[in-house]
């Protein structure tokens, strides 16, 4: 068994003449937390788009827990793509459905729980983000940007992950509730490693990462710098790195 | 000067391909839409949401335009008619005229310009919020989801606003023919009875049949291709209604042709 959830092998990706990913080759660990950091423009958005397999690389392979998934064909590929949780940017929930919905959303479309259950499972997944039944049935725009990153959390974990991506899940908080959803990032993990769980975050915050992270990917300009656990990457003398921490 | 000229045969050369790559593009997009059309899961809830949206939620618009044109075109023709003695043929004009363009296509612009813009605007609200993202990474295909119910809705909800509007419409040309022209009661519905065919109704709904269609997955491609933050939705909008509109009567006037030979 590798001891790794994602790999990329000899994976790049180009926008007409321009190389967004060049030539990466290295692997996220199995049940650990990732953060995959770099300034604007490293490549970031671009890897986490191949993890998914929304974006075909222009070269080499992307194997997450065992399947080369750019080799799946689109039917197999959606399938797949049950063994992800997301949590977006600014969360993403579909406007038009209640915090409770949008939980309830992936296990009506994909399980054959009866109401009874989802409805279980649905308070049961709010209450373990903090999100009181009265915010249960509110609608996205009538919570804050924090209650929708945890709303976003309970969907993403409502079908039982392997691997949850985070996208820049602290973009517009306040640096306690950014600390309070990095907390719960951190909880959810623990909660469910004993399944096999692994965690990845795209972030620019340096200090969040050194806290919370188990290992560190450093992008710039479509390569890795360095992937180092953090005590590793805390003492890097790469004067790239340095420059990143001393912000 | 020649440089002045070349550069206007560049841009009209950019302006071309630019066209052939958006017919190209809303080619493949209308082609994908049509395969997911057939392949489980069939979502019927939001199927009937959007026939609820497009059919139900426009009765009242069609019922004013429609017995408004029955109205105003029963006078026109009168003024007309009566010149030449010709005033008890206004029931089976107004009629076969709703039957055939007056019914399909004034519901078909109605229909796309509030519905191809509801469409367009919610999708592209979802698209820039990153909402159809979050259905693609759950692995639920977008277009079939969002697309597909909306295309259908529209294509059953409006021959039946067609339908509404030939019948709303001929009873406004039948108060302003019976009640305000004094034209005689039997003799207008019996001339409506001897003139029209079941070919004439046939036609206006298999044209509105296919400008809901075209609305659908104009409305749905213009929100698809939204770029951008709210700029990007009120242009994704405005396209839908532009567009659905001249679709709906461009092809209205090669669907005549086409109609008229076989029915």
């Amino acid at each position: 068994m590798s001891e790794f959830s994602i790999e990329f092998k000899d994976l790049s990706k180009l926008y007409g003449q321009a190389t967004i990913l060049n030539n990466l080759n290295f692997g996220i660990h199995k049940n650990k937390i990732t953060t995959i950091l770099g300034f604007s423009g490293a490549g970031k958005t671009t890897l986490m788009k191949h993890i998914l397999g929304l974006t075909m690389p222009t070269s080499g392979d992307v194997i997450v827990l065992g399947t080369a998934i750019n080799k799946l064909d689109e039917l197999a590929l959606r399938e797949f793509r049950r063994n992800f949780g997301m949590v977006f940017q600014y969360a993403a929930l579909f406007d038009f459905l209640t915090s409770f919905e949008n939980v309830a959303f992936p296990l009506r479309e994909f399980t054959k729980m009866n109401e009874e259950q989802i409805k279980d499972k649905v308070l049961n997944l709010l209450d373990s983000v903090g999100i009181s039944l009265e915010a249960a049935y509110r609608l996205p725009s009538e919570l804050s940007g924090g209650m929708r990153k945890r709303v976003g959390l309970a969907r993403g974990l409502a079908l039982d992950p392997h691997i949850m991506l985070y996208d820049e899940p602290t973009s517009g908080l306040d640096p306690i509730t950014t600390h309070m959803v990095y907390d719960l990032m951190r909880d959810t993990h623990y909660n469910n490693v004993h399944h096999g769980f692994t965690s990845v975050i795209i972030s620019h915050d340096i200090h969040a990462t050194l806290k919370y992270s188990d290992y560190i990917v450093f992008m710039e300009k479509g390569q890795v710098v360095e992937h180092l656990d953090v005590e590793s990457f805390k003492k890097s003398a790469n004067p790239v790195i340095r420059r990143f921490l001393e912000l | 000067m020649r440089d002045m000229v070349e550069k206007r045969i560049e841009n009209l050369g950019n302006s071309v391909l630019d066209l052939l790559n958006g017919l190209g593009d809303f080619t493949n997009f209308a082609i994908r839409t049509m395969f997911w059309t057939f392949r489980p899961p069939y979502r019927f809830k939001l199927l009937f949401e959007q026939i609820y949206f497009i059919g139900n939620k426009s009765v009242f618009i069609i019922f004013l335009t429609s017995s408004f044109t029955g109205a105003v075109f029963a006078y026109q023709i009168y003024v007309g008619m009566k010149v030449i003695n010709a005033d008890s043929f206004i029931g089976p004009l107004v009629t076969i005229a709703l039957a055939k363009e007056l019914a399909p296509v004034p519901s078909g612009l109605v229909v796309a310009g509030r519905c191809g813009a509801g469409m367009a605007a919610q999708i592209g609200t979802m698209k820039v919020t990153e909402q159809i993202d979050a259905l693609e990474v759950m692995g639920i295909n977008s277009y079939q989801y969002l697309a597909v119910p909306r295309i259908l809705g529209a294509t059953l909800s409006l021959p039946l606003l067609s339908a509404i509007f030939l019948m709303i419409g001929y009873g406004g040309s039948w108060v302003i023919g019976t009640q305000v022209l004094q034209i005689d009661d039997i003799t207008f519905t019996s001339k409506v009875s001897d003139f029209m065919e079941l070919g004439m109704v046939a036609e206006g709904i298999i044209k509105a049949t296919v400008f809901g269609y075209l609305i659908g997955v104009i409305g749905t491609y213009q929100g698809f291709r939204v770029t951008g933050g709210a700029e990007g939705v009120g242009k994704g909008t405005n396209m839908a209604v532009v567009w659905g509109m001249i679709t709906v009567l461009v092809v209205d006037f090669f669907l005549t042709s086409f109609l008229t030979k076989i029915l």
